[in-house]
């Protein structure tokens, strides 16, 4: 069954990449469509954005599955199963990039661009001419303009989804052992509780979320330290959900028996997704939360 | 395991049914996972947009062929210059190497195809999309992009059309198609070389193409970031780019940058490989030091990281910041004085022939290279603070993009269409079109040095009475540059069409694997992997 080819396969035609073209167009147009129409009563946007989302995870799932057609039946060598894997590295490698630049604006707003405001380095006279009663602290509670609102801290739940997320990718790590030694009853119950423990992660942070915005006055446009909190925080949070539904999906796959100890690249992949939201957020929470 | 056979021997047979011979009509394109379809889909596209940004530019040369305004209110110039940069760097250029990218890596490892290919089919197609969407924002309620291609803030926030969601938005697809396709690039290179083929035998193309693709993969996602917090500051009341909430515009200049600096080597490292190929060739000699064009090219994606500052000189930074960024910007001129010494260094004794594309590559060399000194000019910082946003600075990136990038891609076209299409361009026909080119190019661009040292802004639509000759003397250069092009559209379907027949190496002084194979290269390159000496 899962006999190894040396040949590379170059599949035929695919009609999935062109679908996916089209609901990218969709998820863009419908995108900024919705956005444009915030302060409207018109909904076509989100019918388009809707539509286009609907188009991607119905691509997803038909390409996924030709490719794991492919390689259950054993039409991949080696040196494809480099390619798969040297390529969502290289995708992990973009991800980071793109915390980067956030991380960069968190520091950047942090260290220069608030205590020039408050009259740091040659500007002493720019702060008493503009905003001479702001106070250059962080985290910013009171922006230039005079908006107030209140720090999160780093106690109670954040702390907690640490230790949350943590855990998860230990268990992961023992659930990706066992599946190399072939202890399927391991790996099925580690996983589980991965999943279990992303899961849990995502609905404290949207308990988070609730508190801040209900009683902490904090929100996504409350000045810069609003803005840097839920930008980084929001988009890990989007991140671990996507984790959270591959691992799942390997979750699927194992209890219908796909995966051997030699060949699991879709296994490992969501792995390496996983422990790199892992460590973002150990960024987040010494950067954001406790600094 | 009778499974895995039969599975088997049916690919085999869906080769011998598909392999040598392309499916035929409009799905084949739809669909195609080819590595030559692909690249050609891109090269297409790119040169379709090449037309689309020049006709931008030929208004914009228009409005500004004499003083006061004529033809375009000052809003509509805006969009113009905007969506003309922004279609020549994400839809000419950068697609244009990526089509070479996908047409030449597979031949020139000995790879049956890319690594990834129906990935590779979607980073194409994104493309159209991405640019359908923003070339209708132009026909818009309140009109497309106008904040030029830089999008500072606040033009791009607190100033821009109500479109700016959808140039978000299409941005974003871009950036997809962007990163999806060079991870397929670096994929390909390190992962699909055939047996023999170590790092340092490879090409010098795919060299510069696996360094670009990494600084593509590096510094596209930062854009993707850039262009969220435009969308959060301008229409969900983030502060950012916006002092009052404790942000700051400068930010937004060096996010932009941080990506901008690397972006501008995406589009000039692959010219360094083309002509890398095309010099040797026409010289009938080896190329001048190897290895050092490997680690010079790597040397400029590297310090392309820390140089992004000099964009903004004049816009607030310590001092410190200013001398840092101004040596490390001067520091780059090494590296690329290694490359031109290097390219010259070829030609010297060679026994020299001047085919189009080494015509184009010469020229390359050399007005690349006044290009480098303009850009040496603009690195030191106190000079910086008279030529910034001045026609100092586009006469000098126009250097470098159209006089290089550009012309290396009509070197590189002209160099591979015999292998592409199994016919000899015209030659004569070349030839006008590069001296053609090649004079017009110069009318337009080289005015602009004066026009900036004498302190005529960019970007505006109107200018001072004393600007006019010259501003005269450029639209005509322009027109003619973009008249010249023409001609290269009427070569390409000569040579598509017809012509002579092209032998396997049509030139003599050609390496590499690529000039093996027959020409036209057959549907699928090395089904097997060749044997690399």
């Amino acid at each position: 069954m899962t006999e190894k080819t040396t040949v590379y396969y170059v599949p035929t035609q695919s009609y999935w990449p062109i679908m996916g073209a089209i609901g990218l167009l969709c998820m863009a147009v419908g995108a900024g469509t919705t956005v444009q129409q915030m302060n409207s009563e018109a909904t076509s946007g989100t019918w388009i954005l809707t539509l286009g989302i609907g188009i991607i995870i119905a691509m997803l799932f038909g390409w996924f599955s030709d490719v794991i057609k492919e390689s259950q039946s054993g039409m991949y060598s080696a040196q494809m199963d480099r390619s798969f894997r040297q390529g969502m590295s290289w995708f992990i490698f973009s991800e980071v990039m793109f915390f980067v630049a956030f991380f960069g604006a968190l520091f950047y707003v942090r260290n220069i661009s608030i205590y020039w405001l408050g009259g740091g380095s040659n500007n002493a006279m720019t702060g008493q001419v503009l905003w001479p009663e702001f106070e250059a602290i962080w985290p910013l509670i009171t922006t230039p303009a005079g908006d107030t609102t209140e720090a999160m801290g780093w106690k109670g739940l954040p702390l907690i989804n640490t230790v949350i997320l943590l855990t998860s990718s230990v268990t992961l790590h023992f659930a990706h052992l066992g599946l190399e030694q072939n202890k399927r009853k391991q790996l099925t119950v580690l996983l589980a509780i991965t999943v279990l423990l992303g899961a849990s992660f995502i609905f404290l942070q949207a308990e988070e979320y609730i508190e801040a915005y209900r009683h902490m006055g904090l929100t996504l446009s409350s000045g810069v330290y609003g803005n840097t909190f839920f930008i980084l925080t929001g988009f890990h949070g989007m991140h671990v959900t996507i984790g959270t539904i591959m691992l799942f999906v390997m979750l699927i796959r194992i209890m219908k028996g796909h995966f051997t100890p030699d060949n699991h690249f879709a296994f490992q992949a969501s792995s390496w997704y996983w422990h790199f939201v892992d460590v973002v957020w150990l960024g987040l929470f010494f950067f954001v939360y406790i600094l | 395991m009778t499974d895995a056979t039969a599975n088997n021997d049916q690919t085999l047979a869906a080769d011998d049914h598909h392999g040598h011979q392309p499916p035929k009509g409009l799905m084949r394109w739809v669909l195609t996972t080819n590595h030559k379809d692909i690249g050609t889909l891109y090269l297409c596209f790119s040169f379709l947009m090449f037309l689309i940004g020049g006709a931008m530019a030929m208004v914009i040369r228009a409005e500004l062929y004499q003083p006061g305004l004529q033809i375009v209110e000052p809003n509509f110039f805006n969009q113009m210059t905007t969506v003309h940069g922004l279609i020549m760097v994400f839809g000419a250029v950068m697609p244009a190497f990526t089509g070479l990218a996908n047409w030449l890596i597979p031949m020139m490892i000995g790879a049956p195809d890319m690594a990834l290919p129906r990935m590779n089919n979607w980073s194409f197609w994104i493309l159209p999309m991405a640019f359908t969407i923003l070339l209708s924002s132009l026909f818009m309620e309140g009109g497309g992009p106008n904040f030029g291609w830089t999008f500072y803030a606040p033009l791009s926030t607190t100033y821009s059309p109500d479109s700016t969601a959808l140039f978000v938005f299409a941005i974003h697809i871009m950036g997809i198609s962007s990163i999806l396709g060079a991870i397929n690039v670096v994929v390909t290179i390190i992962n699909m070389r055939a047996p023999g083929m170590t790092y340092m035998k490879m090409p010098l193309f795919v060299w510069t193409w696996l360094i670009t693709a990494f600084l593509l993969i590096a510094v596209m996602p930062v854009l993707a970031a850039t262009v969220t917090m435009v969308l959060t500051d301008k229409y969900f009341g983030t502060s950012f780019f916006e002092a009052a909430g404790g942000g700051d515009p400068v930010l937004f200049q060096h996010i932009f940058w941080f990506f901008g600096h690397p972006e501008v080597y995406i589009m000039i490292l692959p010219s360094f490989g083309i002509i890398s190929a095309i010099v040797p060739t026409f010289s009938r000699k080896k190329l001048f030091g190897y290895s050092s064009m490997v680690y010079a090219t790597s040397s400029i994606a590297l310090l392309s990281f820390v140089v992004w500052a000099h964009h903004m000189f004049t816009t607030g930074m310590p001092v410190a910041a200013e001398l840092f960024f101004m040596y490390c910007t001067m520091l780059i001129s090494i590296p690329t004085g290694v490359k031109v010494f290097n390219w010259v260094a070829t030609m010297w004794r060679g026994s020299l022939t001047f085919e189009t594309p080494m015509l184009f590559s010469i020229a390359f060399i050399v007005l690349f290279t006044i290009g480098g000194f303009s850009g040496l000019m603009l690195a030191i910082t106190p000079a910086d603070f008279q030529y910034h946003d001045t026609y100092f600075v586009v006469a000098h990136f126009h250097y470098v993009l159209v006089t290089g990038a550009i012309f290396s891609i009509m070197a590189a076209a002209y160099y591979w269409l015999p292998k592409w299409t199994g016919h000899m361009y015209d030659e004569r026909l070349g030839k006008i079109h590069f001296w053609c080119s090649l004079i017009s190019v110069n009318v337009l661009f080289f005015p602009m040095h004066f026009l900036g040292l004498a302190g005529m802004p960019r970007r505006i639509p109107d200018y001072a009475l004393q600007f006019a000759d010259f501003n005269q003397l450029v639209s005509i250069g322009g027109f003619a540059f973009g008249l010249s092009q023409l001609i290269f559209l009427v070569v390409l379907v000569k040579c598509v069409r017809g012509g002579e027949k092209a032998p396997a190496k049509p030139w003599e002084g050609a390496e590499g694997l690529e000039w093996e194979m027959p020409s036209p290269a057959p549907y699928h390159s090395h089904t097997t992997p060749p044997e690399i000496k």
